[in-house]
């Protein structure tokens, strides 16, 4: 029935892209795109692998011309001090603006309350919003992945937010082809994921293959940590540990960088990024199923959380 | 061959392949997503224990694979799919992004959606049913998006006793059908996607059958197409003028090539404009190269300082599109509100945005016999008909037959946003196809041609 040959075993065709140069050419595509319809992007950064894959492919999308968009981290005031020091290195190092969203102040303000579990994850929807509107960002970059959850999986590349950033998964537009619509009213913004395509071992082949500098804590190193609810948490002055839990030193590493307090840091001795790849193409868990507590709280928590305006 | 993933170092050998799934509520789409998933190792331990957990406490005793994919809240709550997720896996020959789209025919925009960035269409078929009306819709749906190759799986062969002449018939008749449609390359592959049979292993239990498991396909499938026959196209996107000191003089015009393959020295029209020029340099995001092709996102430098903005389309000088302000297109309805004849909208193609008007609809197609009725007066949601948009601007537009990227088009509404329809430039499949079905699978289906 075949009408078209196929190419013989062993062969490459003349004129194919590697999986990651097709990723590549699509988030540089919707970076692109943005540039042109918008008039006030933001690239939430946070320091984390997802947010520095996102700022490295901004760069080279409008290279040798600096990146047009400015950076938002909300900072959950129990982020690690090397990713915060990354975060400011990396900003001044490339010229860029970046605006700070601070959990903290909100708390020392009275506008927000600590969560009985102290965890802050959740907190940082009211921040992220209330900054988006006093900003007035109409597009706002997350490095979010379909392959992280299932209700991201459900995400569309621009999705429309309205004045207060709530997502409806039931009203999404369809989204056809490459052709984005970024169209929305006043008061209304487009969240847009570049990577959404991207799997967790794509983002790190990329950034081997790129040779992007990460935070350290990606790597394995000594740390002192306590055991809460399956997870090892880093000990610190954010909450942790509770009377009856115990500090131990281990050799292990980060899969993902959120918050201090819903973080988990994994078992591992990979210090190089190839053992990094080597260990994630040999795991049987998913990046969040491990280390994740926020997305543990209920069958439905990130499609919850995303309702209410998280990213 | 089913390691989950690939190790560091092969990367370059790597694709990237885009498909979609589409089959009736009880054909084992979900099923079969799941054993895909499943198989090929891309299903991992929390994910299993996840389902496995919410399974148990629905009462079920074994986990239902589709709890996998059905994301939302509404759709765990109802047992059905809503809306299109995209689901990723691997093994060791390629990258799989997987748009697993729902059945219901009142979702058939969501099939346009999942089907409109597909290379390949997975359409399901039961062995007990054969092809029936909804098959016929797949094939339709998939023959106007123009998904390059198109996998019929016969699926619950475990249910016929694995009999050959089953299969060969359904095979026989879908692919008649199709191919009068215009669908270029058909696969049929007899499955049990509930015993595993030939999704990702071959099936002792159907030894008569000497083709490639579907997984087998997917891997081999070729995805990139013979670009020396496409039409190149570069729509601007973007202009980048550093203005610094160092780069004082540098002015590159951002894109994603749409189709074909661009070259440095190469004599180019810019559309609408129809001005000429040459490329001076193609910069491929960090290396200068000599070449590049779809789908590379690039920026080119051209020889001669014209006036180029976002919006306007770079092909090669002599085989450039028509410009035109008259579109005429097949479009999926895909929002609530309907599309009138007057009606005032917006046309978003590739990267230019223009005010239009809806002159006309001829036609409009009922999917549940591919019958044609004349002059609807307007088009409702799931509805795929004929129209006639006056644009604002003129547009340098290719026929979606030629070009999937620079053929295609969204109309918006300008009040709210909200995307309307899907719409495909120029004769419609059948008429291109130049297809009059030589094995008749209706005699009314000799006259359509929306």
């Amino acid at each position: 029935m075949s009408t078209v040959a196929t190419v013989p075993e062993g062969t490459v065709h003349p004129y194919t892209l590697s999986h990651l140069d097709s990723l590549e050419s699509e988030a540089v595509h919707i970076f692109r795109e943005v540039a042109g319809e918008f008039e006030r992007p933001v690239i939430l950064f946070s320091g984390g692998k997802d947010s520095i894959l996102m700022l490295h492919l901004a760069l080279k999308a409008f290279a040798p011309a600096p990146v047009p968009f400015t950076l938002l981290h909300v900072d959950t005031g129990h982020n690690f001090p090397e990713v915060l020091e990354y975060r400011d290195r990396t900003v001044e190092k490339h010229g860029l603006r970046l605006h700070v969203a601070s959990v903290q102040e909100y708390i020392d303000a009275g506008k927000l309350r600590e969560r009985p579990d102290g965890t802050r994850n959740p907190l940082q929807t009211v921040p992220l919003t209330e900054a988006i509107q006093q900003l007035r960002f109409d597009a706002v970059f997350g490095g979010g992945r379909r392959d992280e959850e299932k209700a991201r999986a459900k995400e569309r590349v621009f999705s429309l937010r309205d004045e207060f950033s709530q997502w409806d998964p039931r009203r999404q537009r369809p989204e056809l082809w490459q052709l984005y619509n970024g169209r929305h009213a006043p008061g209304e913004h487009v969240r847009v994921f570049p990577i959404s395509n991207w799997t967790e071992l794509d983002v790190w082949q990329y950034i081997e293959r790129e040779g992007i500098e990460l935070p350290e804590i990606y790597f394995a190193h000594e740390r002192e940590v306590f055991n809460r609810s399956g997870m090892w948490l880093t000990a610190g002055e954010w909450g942790g540990p509770k009377d009856h839990e115990r500090v131990e030193t281990r050799l292990v590493r980060y899969r993902t960088v959120g918050d201090m307090s819903c973080t988990g840091a994994v078992d591992s001795n990979a210090t190089t990024l190839d053992a990094v790849i080597t260990e994630i193409a040999a795991s049987r868990l998913t990046e969040r199923g491990a280390t994740r507590a926020d997305d543990k709280m209920s069958e439905a928590a990130m499609e919850d959380r995303k309702r209410e305006g998280y990213f | 061959m089913t390691t989950p993933i690939q190790r560091a170092g092969q990367v370059s050998a790597t694709t990237l392949l885009r498909f979609a799934t589409a089959g009736s509520v009880d054909d084992g789409k979900s099923t079969l997503v799941g054993r895909l998933l499943h198989d090929s190792k891309s299903v991992l331990t929390d994910q299993l224990e996840a389902v496995e957990h919410a399974s148990r406490n629905r009462g079920q005793t074994t986990p239902d694979l589709a709890l996998l994919t059905d994301g939302l809240r509404a759709e765990r709550e109802q047992g059905i799919t809503i809306d299109v997720a995209y689901r990723y896996f691997a093994t060791p020959a390629r990258r799989f992004i997987l748009a697993d789209t729902p059945g219901h025919v009142q979702y058939t925009r969501n099939m346009v959606t999942g089907a409109s960035t597909a290379d390949l269409a997975v359409v399901l078929v039961d062995a007990r049913n054969g092809v029936i009306e909804q098959t016929r819709r797949h094939a339709a749906v998939a023959a106007l998006l123009r998904v390059p190759h198109v996998v019929l799986a016969v699926n619950k062969m475990d249910l016929v006793e694995y009999a050959e002449p089953v299969f060969a018939a359904i095979a026989k008749e879908f692919t008649a059908y199709a191919a009068s449609l215009g669908v270029p390359e058909i696969t049929a592959v007899p499955i049990s996607a509930l015993a595993g049979d030939n999704v990702v292993e071959p099936s002792a239990n159907m030894d008569w059958y000497g083709g490639p498991t579907v997984l087998e396909h997917l891997e081999t499938v070729p995805v990139s197409h013979d670009l020396t026959a496409c039409h190149a196209r570069f729509p601007v996107q973007y202009v980048i003028r550093p203005q610094t000191a160092e780069h004082p003089d540098y002015r590159g015009y951002a894109g994603q090539i749409a189709a074909g393959a661009f070259r440095v020295g190469e004599a180019v029209t810019v559309l609408p404009s129809g001005r000429t020029s040459t490329i001076a340099g193609i910069d491929a995001l960090g290396e200068s190269v000599e070449e590049a092709w779809a789908p590379r996102s690039v920026t080119i430098r051209l020889a001669d300082d014209i006036d180029v903005s976002r919006g306007d389309l770079i092909a090669p000088t002599g085989d450039t599109p028509a410009v035109t302000q008259d579109v005429e297109a097949t479009v999926c309805h895909v929002a609530d509100q309907p599309l009138s004849v007057g009606q005032r909208v917006l046309l978003k193609h590739t990267t230019r945005t223009v005010k239009a008007i809806v002159k006309d609809i001829p036609s409009r197609l009922t999917l549940d016999d591919l019958s044609q009725h004349p002059a609807p007066g307007q088009l409702v949601a799931n509805d795929i008909g004929r129209v006639v948009v006056r644009t604002a601007e003129p547009l340098a537009l290719d026929a979606y037959a030629d070009s999937r990227r620079t053929g295609s088009f969204l109309l918006i509404d300008p009040a709210d946003g909200t995307t309307l329809s899907a719409g495909m430039a120029g004769a419609s499949f059948a008429e291109v196809a130049g297809a009059v079905p030589d094995e008749a699978p209706a005699a009314d289906d000799a006259e359509w041609d929306f």
